[in-house]
């Protein structure tokens, strides 16, 4: 569907704050002409269509028009407290409000900030929406200032894990990540989102992975309750690449993570895990398209959702399978503990297969925690919470340990510990 | 140890009585077998006395220790020495066995004012008791239950019991699915536990379990009451002439 055939709405408070706000930040921005052109295209598709409703099928869960009230105000006079890396041992490249800091170099890695590449020249064409419906892209794209670009050299192992912190103390931070990663290199990186106060955030990063190339991706989204946050991450995998992407949403207010997949080279594999731990008023989007465009190439998604209070969850899983791509094996799982009765979880799952020799299957469930584990487990003196918070913990540590490595298993475990000490 | 007076208990979903006036006594130091029919509600009394909310009493009383249990949880319970081995255990995916272990050995500790056993403490433990019971290590360390055999989850139920130390243990069928070299594991596992001050309640439906774990009484449970009580020749008396003349007697 098209975001241009939306009959013209009344602008929303929102809309005209961004719409007015961008007018004075555009001298701000950093970028040559081209890039201002593509930021002013952005605007201008904004105030012609809107933000997305319910009628845009992408956005059929989340009406974005109705679930962005307010373009909170920056508080560039508060204090940006340190956040521990995830993982012990790692290098950390910090964007702060929406500048990118500069650190030390990193061994194979090329590095620069992004506001240097849209002033040099080298960004003029990559602020482009990937679509009418790509409001994500579209908003990002008016609005970026900066961020990190990275290189990785081919045929390296980085045993050292890179992790990519977003931080802001409130107001509107937008920002990207491009990267690269050479044939054959093996590596980590973590993608931090995280902050404090109402904030308006949207980060985008465009990963290509090189021939053979074998990469682990964790996302953590960890955003305070009053923080709006746009996530997305678009992925090329090439000949037999090899990505594990980890999602885990703990925070946010209104959240939607977008993951588009472009399984481009033969016998390459995409791999989706993705935790979703949902409270308060929270309202959370994870939207994903995997496209197989050539043969042999396999992807599998598992997503795992614990819904509490009136908390609300999204999962869209879209797998194409293009005529050529004879052979994909796609699998996709999602499965919903709903632990209050005002939580709820929507799940929608598509195949669109143009091939016929292909192995593809899905499977969606919700459900309550089983009773009879929760008596047995008492049955043994553990307590009810206990109990409970066992069985949850089980169900999403199911996924959690399959990640290879043994650091990074625990450290998300700890995260979910968090979670239920705060929300349990 | 353990006064069950009049009780009457029904299926809270569907009303149905299930237990009908039962009364029975255990004493601290007895081995009480209780015998019956399939279906007679010998599970869903074990079922009862460790608390399953499926089933609600409607009168009578049970009395642990002097003290009414009716109002307590099932955790509750365990905490102050009740313990269900299950006919059938659940398996729960996504929980190591020894996760488990420890996480139960250690509320129960908790709720006594106890320190938490040290993990090498809790392996030296469970290593030996395991051992005893002829169960290999690498067990515990899958998920509780989940792909165990019959003889394996059997074996499971009574290490927790072996290390929990409850005073008042109910075996709900332990024999069915052991082939007799389990059987006789099992039994001297049960055995191991005898004391003064423990109470055991023997649940099966044959008498051959009853040559291992000799029992002071047996009772016979029928149509959720007990309707004949007698030694250990009671149950020699079933196995020879079926449960046809007591149920006769009864009715
Ligand atoms: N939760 C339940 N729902 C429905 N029927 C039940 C339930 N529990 C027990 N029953 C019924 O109660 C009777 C006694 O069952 P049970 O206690 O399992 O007998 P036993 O263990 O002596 O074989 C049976 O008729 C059984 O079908
Ligand atoms: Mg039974």
């Amino acid at each position: 569907m098209n975001m241009n055939i939306q009959a013209q709405l009344p602008k929303t408070a929102f809309e005209a704050a961004l719409i007015d706000g961008f007018a004075e930040q555009l001298s701000k921005l950093a970028g040559t002409d081209a890039v201002a052109a593509n930021r002013l295209a952005a605007i201008e598709a904004l105030k012609v269509s809107g933000l997305p409703t319910r009628r845009i099928e992408a956005w059929h869960y989340t009406d974005l028009r109705q679930l962005l009230r307010a373009v909170p105000a920056g508080r560039a006079d508060v204090a940006i407290a340190d956040l521990a890396p995830l993982l012990d041992d790692c290098r950390v490249l910090r964007v702060v409000n929406g500048q990118a800091i500069s650190g030390a170099e990193i061994d194979g890695i090329s590095l620069s900030p992004v506001a240097d590449l849209m002033n040099r020249g080298d960004f003029d064409n990559a602020l482009r929406p990937r679509g009418s419906d790509d409001a994500v892209g579209r908003l990002n794209a008016a609005f970026v200032s900066d961020g990190f670009a990275l290189e990785f050299a081919g045929d390296r192992v980085f045993s050292t894990p890179v992790e990519l912190q977003n931080l802001h103390s409130g107001g509107q931070v937008h920002v990207r990540f491009p990267v690269t990663i050479g044939a054959g290199s093996k590596a980590t990186i973590v993608e931090r989102q995280s902050g404090a106060g109402p904030a308006f955030v949207s980060s985008i990063a465009d990963v290509d992975i090189g021939a053979g190339a074998e990469i682990v991706w964790l996302i953590l989204q960890e955003q305070d309750s009053k923080t709006d946050h746009l996530g997305q991450i678009n992925i090329k995998l090439a000949k037999d690449a090899r990505l594990t992407l980890f999602v885990m949403n703990t925070g946010g207010k209104l959240v939607r993570q977008d993951i588009n997949v472009d399984v481009a080279g033969e016998g390459a594999d995409f791999t989706l895990r993705a935790v979703n731990l949902l409270g308060g008023d929270s309202h959370t989007d994870v939207t994903m398209v995997v496209d197989h465009r050539e043969a042999e190439t396999t992807s599998n998604q598992v997503v795992r959702n614990v819904a509490i209070d009136r908390a609300r969850g999204v999962f869209q899983g879209q797998i194409r399978v293009a005529p050529v791509a004879q052979k994909t094996d796609a699998r996709m799982a999602c499965n919903t503990l709903l632990l209050s009765d005002d939580a709820e979880f929507s799940t929608k799952p598509e195949l669109e297969i143009f091939a016929d020799d292909v192995q593809c299957g899905h499977g969606a469930t919700v459900a309550e925690i089983e009773q009879d584990q929760l008596f047995y487990l008492m049955s043994r003196g553990i307590s009810e919470k206990a109990a409970r918070g066992l069985l949850v913990k089980a169900f999403l540590a199911e996924i959690v340990e399959e990640l290879d490595d043994e650091h990074t298993v625990t450290a998300l475990e700890r995260k979910l510990d968090q979670w239920f000490e705060q929300n349990g | 140890m353990l006064e069950i007076k009049n009780l009457h208990a029904k299926i809270a979903d569907s009303g149905v009585e299930i237990i009908n006036g039962l009364n029975l006594t255990v004493r601290a130091g007895e081995v009480a077998a209780i015998m019956g029919p399939n279906g007679s509600g010998k599970s869903t009394l074990s079922y009862i006395l460790a608390g399953r909310s499926d089933y609600e009493v409607t009168s009578g009383d049970i009395l642990y220790n002097g003290q009414s249990i009716l109002e307590m949880d099932p955790a509750e319970r365990a905490t102050a020495g009740v313990f269900l081995a299950f006919q059938y255990p659940m398996e729960i995916p996504g929980v190591a066995t020894m996760e488990f272990l420890k996480t139960a050995i250690n509320s129960q500790r908790k709720a006594r004012g106890e320190n938490p056993l040290s993990i090498p403490d809790l392996m030296r433990t469970v290593k030996s008791a395991a051992g005893e019971l002829d169960i290999d290590f690498a067990m515990l360390k899958r998920p509780l239950n989940v792909g165990f055999s019959g003889g394996e989850k059997k074996r499971a139920e009574i290490l927790q019991m072996k290390l929990l130390e409850p005073n008042l243990c109910v075996l709900d069928e332990t024999d069915s699915g052991l082939d007799i070299d389990a059987l006789k594991i099992v039994s001297n596992g049960v055995n191991s536990l005898r004391s003064p001050d423990r109470a055991i309640i023997v649940i099966t439906h044959y008498q051959r379990l009853l040559e291992y774990i000799v029992p002071d009484s047996v009772h016979v449970l029928y149509r959720g009451r007990i309707v004949k009580s007698g030694d250990k020749s009671l149950a020699q008396h079933l196995e020879n002439n079926g449960y046809a003349e007591i149920i006769g007697e009864a009715a």
